[in-house]
């Protein structure tokens, strides 16, 4: 085994914040088998080589969304890319852009927890049922309607990959409005006016210019941007009917 | 939160891509290639007297502007938000000579085809 062992060079961008004013690379030889991955190529090293190198992850199977990172400058989960890849290159892992990081690999997800609680991410039912009443029914169709913007696993590369927000934070982003879109599109939500407040102003929908790059790096194949997009058509018809519409206008 | 006004925009630039994708090609390969070349088309398909009686029209006057004005604001729309994307960030003055520059346009258009009499 040891004789057919391949050694691949990791450059890893070190933040520490009590010693470093500003990131650094530090680079590491690191051994490896075709099967590993660059999440187990970083716990190689800290388990063998530098302890100090702190990354966060969890399930190793692509659905857990903790061990996203700027791989080679571009956002992808550590756990779902492999060193053969790179092979016999190096290549570079940071911390996902866009975002403060907190020490090393890790990013402070703050801003992105804040958004996210603040469009609701949960059914507000449009009907109150009682239990007598049964359950709330859906069609496969109805289903289909939110099913791919379902599969958000709030793994944070959109962001990454989000120049819009890079330029401006304030803007809510490609996840969560995907995300909102999940809840929006469902039959049994009735929360659509409370989203919406957020989804119709510029830090909403209209932060977005359609670069459609946070739909090409989503590790589970959901499309923010066609969300976006789709809702950027229900803002526009909303914002030119408003006046005729009963309780359309502004508050 | 404040409502964005850029439906306004969006939907000029939405309309515009519409158009431009339905008939941009063809008024491309109709007055640019087939009439000059003689191909499909009578050679005096955009003779003078031609496109005067079309923009006498009414109809013709309507598709003349809606031509004209929705693809500047397409376009506006379009290099105002990829000039954001490349870091161009002077936001009002980017906004001013797209969005001016398309109602510039408009209205010289609107203005010159309601000019032209029958």
């Amino acid at each position: 085994m040891a004789d057919t062992e391949k050694i691949i060079e990791i450059e890893v961008l070190r933040y520490r914040p009590e010693q470093d004013k500003e990131p650094v690379w530090q680079t590491y030889k690191v051994p490896f088998t075709d099967d590993m991955s660059v999440l187990q190529g970083v716990q190689y090293i800290k388990d063998y080589l530098d302890e100090t190198v702190s990354f966060r992850w969890s399930c190793r199977m692509a659905i857990c969304g903790s061990c996203g990172m700027m791989i080679d400058d571009k956002p992808k989960l550590s756990c779902k890319t492999f060193l053969r890849d790179y092979y016999p290159g190096k290549l570079r892992v940071e911390a996902l852009k866009h975002l403060p990081i907190e020490r090393d690999l890790i990013v402070d997800a703050t801003d992105f927890m804040k958004k996210l609680e603040s469009i609701k991410p949960y059914i507000i039912p449009k009907e109150e049922r009682t239990l007598a009443q049964g359950e709330y029914l859906q069609t496969p169709q109805q289903r289909d309607m939110y099913e791919q913007f379902s599969s958000c696993i709030n793994c944070m590369l959109c962001y990454a990959a989000c120049p819009q927000y890079g330029l401006n934070p304030k803007f809510t982003g490609p996840g969560i409005l995907a995300l909102m879109h999940r809840y929006n599109a469902d039959s049994r939500d009735g929360g659509q006016a409370e989203r919406n407040e957020l989804g119709y102003a510029d830090e909403g929908y209209w932060g977005c210019t359609a670069v459609g790059y946070c739909s090409e790096v989503c590790p589970k194949g959901v499309d923010p941007a066609n969300a976006i997009n789709q809702n950027k058509m229900n803002s526009a018809i909303n914002y030119f009917t408003r006046f005729i519409t009963p309780g359309g206008a502004d508050k | 939160m404040k409502r964005s006004n850029e439906p306004i925009f969006w939907s000029l630039f939405g309309a515009g891509g519409m158009l431009a994708a339905l008939i941009g090609p063809a008024l491309v390969f109709i007055t640019g290639i087939a009439v000059p070349f003689g191909l499909i088309f009578k050679p005096d398909t955009m003779s003078y007297a031609h496109m005067l009686a079309l923009s006498q029209n009414w109809a013709g006057k309507i598709f003349i502007l809606a031509v004209i004005a929705l693809f500047l604001w397409h376009a506006a729309h379009r290099i105002h938000i990829l000039l954001h994307d490349f870091g161009v960030h002077a936001v009002t003055a980017v906004r001013v000579l797209c969005y001016g520059g398309a109602f510039a346009g408009t209205v010289i258009a609107a203005y010159t085809l309601l000019m032209i009499k029958a």
